[in-house]
């Protein structure tokens, strides 16, 4: 026990250390690489949907259009136009999203509530079935293949990323700095009004806020993280497979996002950290593994209702003698 | 010089006439009240001059320019804000968020790199609207845990947070104790010292102990203005309205 007090107390005063310990040695405790590059590619996306749905209050049923725009921006650039850099593909895969993020966010803004979400989830399903057709450039139902093998050119030399290892600390790398970027945003001004929204949209009004348009470029923010996602979840899986864009693409990330917490900053991560871990372990064992899943997240939802993380903080908050 | 007027204001829903051409001054600095019966179409001058809701018909100046027809935030960025008769805060955030949020309004939405702490003139303004309505000690407080009068108070807070040179209360001692109504009169005054207060009250003590003129409105229209004393002593005031009570 003093141990672990010891340890908590020291990752309190140092959670960046612990994280990036954490992180460094993440493969090597998981069942194999590649699953812990899987966590962090979603943990992300989870993160990018949880600033809509945790700090905005929107809940978007189509986060997988901007998901599967950054793999497919990302897929077309590596994969049909010859871009060798892993690097511009993901800034071309970031643009396509935030694109589709613009468009679609300002279409579906002209709703509100339950039919908000439904128009998300049309447009994300429009996109599903318009990628599907156009066989020719992204490979339809077969998906988009034949990605080349990945290097990274940096000024003091290359980086091949074809072992599952140096992939994985590439995507730790470029994960960190993106969600480095998202908490600065999200305790900027600009932070602190999406919380507002959330809380009292039309407060925001009456203060002076442009409501809609910081609803639209939060959901631009949001499919930008997605879109990165996507794109090096692409990289990873060296194929996007059509089911990308799938509306259980957009179930799973609200799924990662509840049972982790979406009131908590790390929340979503833990929740796609959970979410494929047992995915993982539970295909090993039985074919009706999503039964036994199912079964796990409608106890999580009634039982920790703030998600696993928003519970431990709970916890942790009642028992510190200072509250 | 007047800060706001309106000229044959109107407002009809469904063929109901709410407000049936008002017209409307106030000076700079005055302490106006509007009152009337239930019904009399006070609350839905309130919000064509907040630009929650545009006139079917007339005309609305500000501080010298046309804002008829402007949408609300547009009209809170010009300088005139509301605070509500139903209560409307950000529940989930600290009370000091609540007014710091307000605070920043419209100047550094789009910042999405700064620390939001770091912004040192919105820290004061809301530091002067949490001391304005003497919510200081309460700061940390989520705003949800607040008794009644001191949510009230922080709605007024969340206004003055923005520093409007136009400030329309709604209804401001709405659900409170004579205490808390008794307090809430002292911050009226005290917040009306160099700023423009428009207050739509029902507690006629209140209106007539702190208001410089007085507006009655029935069925739509303006039926008198004047002192307090003046609209005391006027017969169809006395009529339409203060008889009733």
């Amino acid at each position: 026990m003093t141990v672990v007090r010891a340890l908590a107390a020291w990752l309190e005063h140092h959670p960046l250390t612990g994280l990036l310990v954490f992180f460094a040695v993440f493969p090597f405790i998981m069942p194999y690489h590649a699953l812990s590059t899987q966590i962090l590619t979603y943990g992300l996306f989870a993160m990018g949907f949880n600033l809509l749905y945790g700090y905005t209050g929107l809940l978007s049923f189509g986060h997988a259009a901007y998901f599967g725009l950054g793999a497919y921006g990302t897929g077309l650039a590596l994969a049909r136009l010859g871009l060798g850099s892993p690097l511009v593909a993901l800034g071309l895969g970031i643009v396509t999203a935030a694109a589709g993020a613009a468009i679609i966010g300002f279409l579906c803004m002209r709703r509100r509530g339950v039919y908000f979400g439904l128009l998300t989830l049309a447009f994300a399903q429009l996109l599903y079935f318009i990628v599907y057709h156009m066989g020719d450039i992204t490979g339809g139902e077969d998906g988009l293949r034949g990605f080349p093998s990945l290097v990274v050119r940096l000024p003091g030399g290359s980086i091949p990323l074809d072992s599952p290892l140096s992939f994985y600390y590439f995507v730790l790398v470029v994960v960190a700095l993106a969600l480095i970027g998202l908490k600065r945003v999200l305790d900027s001004p600009f932070g602190s009004v999406l919380q507002a929204i959330r809380e009292n949209g039309d407060r925001c009004l009456a203060c002076g806020y442009d409501v809609k348009n910081v609803k639209i470029l939060a959901f631009v923010f949001s499919g930008v993280l997605a879109g990165l996602a996507g794109g090096l979840n692409a990289m990873h899986l060296r194929i996007v497979p059509v089911d990308t864009l799938y509306w259980t693409t957009s179930g799973t990330v609200l799924l990662m996002t509840l049972v982790g917490g979406g009131s908590t900053f790390f929340g979503p991560f833990v929740g796609a950290s959970v979410y494929l871990a047992l995915e993982s372990l539970l295909a090993l064992v039985t074919e009706s593994w999503q039964l036994i899943m199912g079964g796990i997240f409608v106890g999580c939802v009634v039982f920790l209702p703030r998600g696993i993380l928003g519970w431990l903080s709970d916890r942790l908050v009642a028992r510190s003698p200072g509250a | 010089m007047d800060i706001l007027r309106t000229e044959g204001l109107w407002r009809t829903f469904d063929g109901i006439q709410a407000v049936a051409g008002v017209d409307f001054a106030v000076a700079r600095g005055e302490l106006r009240s509007i009152i009337g019966p239930n019904g009399a179409g006070k609350t839905t001058f309130f919000r064509l001059i907040s630009g929650e809701m545009r006139p079917s018909r007339g005309r609305i100046w500000f501080n010298g320019g046309e804002i008829t027809g402007l949408p609300q935030q547009k009209v809170a960025r010009l300088g005139i804000v509301k605070s509500h008769q139903i209560t409307s805060i950000f529940p989930h955030l600290t009370v000091r968020e609540n007014v710091r949020v307000a605070a920043q309004a419209a100047k550094t939405t789009y910042n999405f790199w700064s620390k939001k702490e770091s912004l040192r003139d919105v820290a004061e303004r809301a530091e002067r609207a949490l001391g304005a309505v003497g919510l200081v000690d309460r700061r940390g407080r989520l705003a949800a845990h607040l008794s009644h009068g001191e949510k009230r108070h922080l709605e007024i807070g969340i206004a003055l947070a923005t520093e409007p040179a136009l400030l329309l209360l709604d209804e401001p001692t709405a659900g409170m104790s004579p205490e808390e109504t008794d307090a809430t009169m002292r911050l009226i005054t005290e917040i009306a010292q160099g700023r423009t207060v428009i207050l739509v009250e029902h507690n006629m003590k209140i209106v007539m102990k702190i208001s410089q003129r007085i507006t009655v409105f029935h069925q739509g229209q303006v039926l008198a203005e004047g002192s307090p004393d003046e609209v005391r002593a006027n017969e169809r005031v006395q009529q339409v309205y203060l008889g009733e009570q």
